[in-house]
């Protein structure tokens, strides 16, 4: 496939519930580059991913993306319950050759049972994802993103609660797309996971600490900075308690 | 009679899809909100032109979207504690709709609207819930996958730019426009009954969306020949007694439904142990 087009963040703030939640990132996401997302909690990792999505509209700044975005958001913000057989789920990342209205074609249809057999789950077209355990569903959804086939790929905590297989074969295919071309940004927890597998890093604390190589980022400095940024913010949230949850979600 | 009869069955086919998906997006309760939204907009109509279908059906239209639209605003405004800005609002609603009823005419027209009359539902009636069944089928039928799209998973919905917004406002329209329709024969308390309760069994029947809307729908007609046979038969006003039997519907649905039904899982457990 052909190299990935450029994602480019100039000078982005975001802003939730009116106060920042991203401040002031500018930066370059090189075509067919793997980076990591990392940052204390609350410290706008999955509002500048949502952002780079479209979902959030930049309070200052912009976003110039020249290629389809492909998101995996956070397994707890779908409705897990939802009456859906994966089969029926993963067809709907075809959403781009289908709309609202035209129908599924044969091809796209192919194309979805053999991405529900590349992520491990051969013989689950119908089951409803409601009967899935969390890594399963974790698996449809990284089907779903198999057929988008976008070339800019963004990942929301894409191993959280995944057993270490499940955890271990989802990062084979994040690697395969790296591997491919594409651009792939995940927002991550596990530094050891990220230092050994993501060559680079943002390290974000509302405002962007380092970005770049990960080795040169993950400092014990640049960690230090981050955590005192991030204590600053418990502090004044001290004085409006209301708005901690939301930071909560924000993260 | 004859025409109530096809009239609930009409609207038998085109409610209980909608409250299937009310129920899948956790809004239940709205269902009763704009339920008790369109009687202000009733009574008005009732006050200015009597017992006129056209005149109730279009205050009731009026009323109940202003109610769908504010209370989006309102739950925006307070905060996100919706479900209590809803209660609030219909509790306020049905205060104001009978207060306007008993002021201009007497307790048979209020039984009338509130509990629905199977001898109201004359022609113009019947074609208003024969167009809106038509409507809403040809609508569900369109929007039907933004519509599972924006309940299983909103945010790829909005990165997609699947429009969900778009979709659910015209999804809440309809909404009213059936609860309208349900109202001619059922009144407005009891309208919802028989787009939330098949909906609400429905779950124990499958567990897909199509093969709940199917449920749904079936479970609604039943209802309706068996509600209006005792209304008939038993001298009860048509809208409890639907509602009833579409009562009676889900507690069959629970105790012997497939999926997750009180029996399935008994016989589950036997097998188990």
């Amino acid at each position: 496939m052909k190299a990935a087009g450029t994602l480019r963040v100039e000078n982005l703030t975001v802003c939730h519930e009116r106060r920042p939640a991203v401040h002031h990132v500018s930066g370059q996401f090189a075509p067919g580059s793997l980076t990591a997302i990392v940052g204390p909690n609350g410290a706008g990792k999955t509002t500048l991913l949502r952002a780079l999505a479209g979902l959030h509209k930049p309070q200052e700044g912009r976003i110039r993306a020249t290629d389809r975005i492909a998101l995996l958001p956070q397994a707890s913000a779908l409705d897990r319950g939802f009456p859906i057989g994966c089969l029926d789920a993963v067809m709907l990342g075809l959403w781009r050759e289908t709309g609202a209205f035209r129908g599924v074609t044969l091809a796209g249809r192919a194309q979805a049972e053999a991405a529900l057999e590349a992520v491990g789950l051969k013989g689950f077209q119908r089951r409803p994802v409601g009967s899935l355990s969390a890594g399963q569903f974790q698996r449809v959804l990284f089907a779903r993103l198999l057929v988008q086939d976008a070339p800019v790929i963004l990942l929301d905590e894409p191993f959280n609660a995944l057993d270490s297989r499940t955890a271990g074969e989802m990062l084979a295919l994040v690697k395969t797309w790296h591997g491919e071309g594409r651009t792939v940004v995940a927002v991550l927890h596990d530094l050891e996971l990220v230092q050994r597998d993501f060559p680079e890093t943002l390290l974000l604390a509302r405002d962007p600490i380092a970005w770049g190589p990960t080795a040169e980022v993950l400092t014990a400095a640049n960690r230090l900075r981050a955590r005192q940024m991030a204590e600053g913010w418990a502090e004044a949230a001290a004085d409006c308690d209301q708005d901690v949850p939301e930071q909560g979600r924000a993260a | 009679m004859r025409r109530a009869l096809v009239g609930c069955l009409a609207v038998s086919v085109s409610a209980p899809p909608l409250g299937l998906f009310l129920m899948l997006r956790r809004m239940s309760l709205t269902a009763d909100v704009l339920g008790h939204g369109i009687l202000p907009g009733v009574a008005a109509a009732f006050l200015l032109a009597g017992l006129s279908v056209p005149a109730m059906a279009a205050g009731g239209l009026l009323a109940g979207l202003a109610v769908a639209l504010g209370a989006g605003a309102l739950s925006r405004a307070t905060g996100g504690r919706e479900d209590a800005a809803l209660a609030a609002l219909y509790l306020v609603a049905l205060a104001l709709g009978v207060a306007m009823v008993a002021a201009g005419g007497g307790t048979m027209e209020l039984t009338q609207l509130l509990f629905g009359s199977a001898l109201g539902v004359d022609d113009a009636a019947l074609l208003l819930m024969a167009g809106t069944a038509t409507l809403s089928l040809g609508v569900l039928a369109f929007a039907w996958r933004p519509l599972v799209l924006e309940c299983f998973d909103p945010s790829f919905a909005q990165a997609v730019g699947a429009r969900g917004g778009l979709w659910h406002m015209a999804f809440l329209a309809l909404v009213v426009l059936n609860l309208m329709a349900a109202f001619q024969a059922l009144g407005t308390l009891m309208g919802v009954g028989l787009m939330m309760l098949p909906a609400v069994a429905a779950r124990h029947w499958s567990r897909e969306v199509g093969g709940m809307a199917y449920a749904a729908v079936a479970l609604a007609v039943l209802a309706s020949f068996g509600g209006l046979l005792l209304s008939f038969h038993a001298d009860v006003p048509s809208g409890p007694a639907v509602v009833l039997a579409a009562g009676a519907g889900w507690v069959v649905s629970v105790l012997v439904g497939p999926v997750d039904g009180v029996a399935a899982r008994l016989r589950r457990r036997h097998l188990a142990g």
